[in-house]
């Protein structure tokens, strides 16, 4: 068990730092809790032996959230390991994570997703929380034993084959019906495979002058639309991955209007990056779902600014180096995410003025915490809540360097590229993770 | 270095810009021209720069003619690797004649019964080519894009010879260099592309350098052999083989695979065949000095019947021939800007031996 999961916590005592982005103000972190706020912060007896942190200029936001993150152990520990993805996540600003199935062996059963909450917890940077496999061996054959992932230790709420579809339509019917019985979601990765064999990259212009299989968006916005009906006529819930289309904006949002529990995610790549990045076809930007285009990142940017997707996920996903210095083809799919979603986030949103400070706590830790069924996570900045938080130098500029991330792999296709806003510290529960923007401990 | 590959005081026709007799002494008279690092893509060549290889070509040719011994002194001592991921008879050996006729020491490097079949990746090849030093590698590859990758870690020459569904720049060179010996310049010629344009890497490369030199093109096609963006491309779109046919200076017949059948891009074969094959009669549509182009290989009777492929205006078998010349023409680019300094005196001895 690492030292910061021993001992009570020293009080915290933040000067003059904004929640929301707002009028800036003390906050008392004691006891686990945020002790206090404003004038009574600094007079309240236990801000007496606090440790003082200057927050002017910065921001405090309810710590991140990361409803989709792949931690790669147990299995691939030579591309992530739970201790370095928890480590990036808290460099992040992330409180909380859950991590995606797809390791080795599959978290299918309770025992997998016990051992991963557990890692977690020794950990001890973020709260690890794993999503179950919906099928056996994520082979979308049979369901896996979803009852028994959401009464173990792990107490699972989100399902999901992610990097698979769920994509027999009587399956997922099962699925969506099933988890009702523990209020659980399936968390579906939308891709009708027979629409997308061998795709490589987004169809259209770019893909015809690469030369490369095209993975056309349809093969989304196709199943997003069954699943939701599905979801209708169960009376289920369910959440969309990694959304990455126009359409399947227009498709989710003409659901919510007419009532279904659907929720949607879209990731800081699909914001920010576009298929003219496989010009020159170096496989860092190669990705499932893959970028698209300028017209679907505006629409995706302003949806979720509209309150049509509900959250930003990740998608961290981490991978050795031989698996991505290869051939195109060959290489696997995926990007890291956690040390710069946020300042993706500003980028894309709070600069452009598509979000402020409160969007951007609802989008990246109350929406997720509340899909993901966390109680004590992505709560509001007041007296008595979590003092699970994150302290923002939003005027901050820095230029990412994959050498310096504390993933284990290095494949973030943001190398080079200079992005605003830094995380100066982040607090689980009162304990400081992340101090001067760096691991505390660590 | 002087080529000195044919005597000074041969005139070189439809070249237009220079009548010096060697290669060397032309190139600094055409200061436009850029001949990239590596051809990895059609795109790589502006017109003047694709009109210089072509007219290199041409004098290499010349230089050929008549001789006892075909063989040039020009890059003695260099090494180039053959570097083949997917099997390719014919490019393969058109590329390893174009390297030996210029004297070049060659490596074929196949995945089969190399360290490629044992899984060393593109990578840690690349880098063992590097070691021994090659001076040029030329890649065929399975994977779209895999000689760009390759160029990044090699200190050679990256010549494309064929990658995934991309690109094969040296077969559009070819066909250009096969279009212009019968039709002169390309300004304004109608060239039909016809065939699984989707998966071909032989019609990108065609429609970029063909577009490039002045030519009209037109591809035809069922719609499930074309790939959604192909109207960003510059070149015409039929479905109506016929129409397209009616009045053009060239027909190109792509080669369809087999495999393809599987993937239900059309119904069946002879549909296919009915619809996008080029018959006699079919034949009779293009204009009377039109000629016929395949790169090759053939199925036939399929997307071409053997009274077209063996008839009048056939010129199937010389692409076979100029593709030679041409590789050797871009070999010969690629690797003499650095020779300059070091070969003069081979060069002087040795001339044309």
């Amino acid at each position: 068990m690492s030292t910061s999961m021993g001992g009570k916590p020293r009080p915290v005592l933040i000067r003059g730092a904004a929640p929301y982005g707002e009028q800036a103000q003390d906050l008392l972190l004691a006891g686990g809790v945020i002790a206090a706020v404003g004038a009574q912060a600094a007079t309240d007896p236990r801000a007496a032996d606090a440790e003082t942190v200057d927050g002017a200029g910065f921001v405090v936001l309810p710590g991140l959230v990361d409803l989709h993150t792949h931690l790669r152990e147990p299995g691939r520990e030579d591309a992530e390991t739970v201790e370095t993805g928890s480590r990036a996540a808290a460099l992040g600003g992330y409180t909380a994570v859950f991590a995606m199935p797809n390791t080795d062996p599959t978290a299918d059963t309770a025992g997998v997703v016990e051992q991963v909450y557990r890692m977690g917890r020794e950990v001890g940077l973020v709260d690890v929380h794993p999503i179950g496999a919906v099928t056996v061996g994520r082979k979308g054959e049979r369901l896996a034993e979803l009852a028994a992932m959401a009464y173990s230790a792990a107490r699972v709420r989100v399902f999901s084959d992610d990097g698979d579809c769920v994509s027999d339509p009587l399956l997922m019917r099962r699925a969506l019906e099933y988890v009702k019985a523990f209020d659980g979601v399936i968390a579906q990765h939308a891709q009708e495979p027979r629409l997308t064999q061998g795709a490589q990259m987004h169809e259209g212009i770019v893909s015809a002058r690469l030369g490369m299989a095209g993975w056309p968006a349809v093969a989304e916005e196709a199943i997003i639309a069954r699943d939701c009906l599905l979801t209708d006529h169960v009376g289920s819930r369910l959440h969309v991955c990694h959304l990455s289309a126009a359409g399947s904006v227009d498709v989710v949002a003409a659901a919510k209007k007419r009532g279904t529990t659907v929720t949607a995610e879209v990731t800081p790549h699909h914001l920010l990056l576009t298929d003219e990045r496989a010009v020159g076809y170096d496989p860092v930007f190669k990705v499932n779902p893959p970028l698209r285009t300028a017209s679907d990142i505006g629409a995706l940017r302003q949806a979720l600014a509209d309150g049509v997707i509900d959250i930003v996920a990740t998608d961290h996903a981490p991978h050795a180096s031989q698996d991505k210095e290869t051939e195109w083809d060959n290489a696997s799919p995926g990007m890291l995410g956690l040390q710069t979603a946020l300042s993706v986030v500003i980028e894309t949103m709070v600069r452009p003025g598509l979000l402020d400070w409160r969007g951007v706590a609802r989008v990246m830790s109350e929406a997720p915490a509340r899909i993901g069924g966390l109680a004590d996570q992505g709560r509001p900045l007041a007296v008595g809540e979590p003092a699970s938080l994150v302290l923002i130098d939003p005027q901050a500029l820095w230029t990412v360097d994959p050498d310096a991330l504390a993933s284990l792999s290095r494949n973030t296709p943001y190398a080079g590229m200079q992005l605003p806003g830094r995380v100066v510290a982040t607090y689980l529960r009162g304990r400081s993770t992340v101090s001067a923007a760096a691991l505390v401990g660590g | 270095m002087t080529l000195a590959m044919q005597p000074r005081e041969r005139a070189v026709p439809e070249s237009g810009q220079t009548t010096a007799g060697s290669v060397r002494a032309a190139a600094p008279q055409l200061p436009e021209v850029r001949m990239p690092r590596h051809l990895l893509s059609a795109a790589d060549l502006d017109r003047p720069t694709a009109e210089h290889v072509l007219s290199t070509a041409q004098r290499i040719e010349q230089a050929m003619a008549g001789r006892e011994v075909r063989k040039l002194p020009t890059l003695r001592g260099r090494t180039v690797v053959n570097l083949f991921y997917e099997d390719s008879t014919r490019t393969r050996i058109s590329f390893e004649l174009a390297a030996k006729r210029l004297s070049a020491d060659v490596i074929n490097f196949s995945a089969k019964g190399s360290s490629v079949s044992k899984g060393e990746s593109l990578k840690d090849t690349a880098w063992t080519l590097q070691a021994m030093g090659a001076d040029a590698v030329v890649c065929r590859h399975s994977s779209s894009g895999a000689p760009q990758q390759l160029s990044a870690w090699v200190d050679g020459h990256v010549i494309n010879a064929g990658d995934g569904t991309h690109e094969h720049p040296t077969q559009a060179l070819l066909d250009a260099y096969t279009l212009r010996r019968h039709l002169g310049s390309l300004d304004g010629r109608r060239i039909v592309v016809v065939g699984d344009v989707l998966h071909s890497r032989v019609a990108r490369s065609n429609v970029l350098l063909l577009s490039t030199l002045g030519a009209e093109v037109t591809l035809v096609a069922p719609p499930t052999l074309l790939p959604v963006g192909v109207t960003s491309w510059p070149a015409a779109v039929s479905y109506d083989l016929d129409s397209a046919l009616v009045g053009a200076d060239a027909v190109m017949m792509l080669r369809v695979q087999r495999e393809r059948m599987s993937g239900a891009f059309f119904p069946t074969e002879r549909e296919y065949s009915r619809s996008y094959g080029l018959d006699s009669r079919r034949r009779e549509l293009i204009a009377e000095h039109g000629i016929v182009l395949h790169p090759g290989p053939m199925n036939r009777g399929m997307e071409i019947t053997p009274q077209v492929a063996d008839g009048a205006g056939s010129v199937i078998v010389e692409q076979v021939a100029n593709g030679v010349t041409v590789r050797m023409a871009v070999l010969y680019l690629l690797l003499s800007g650095e020779m300059d300094n070091t070969a003069t005196a081979t060069d002087s001895a040795g001339g044309l031996a």
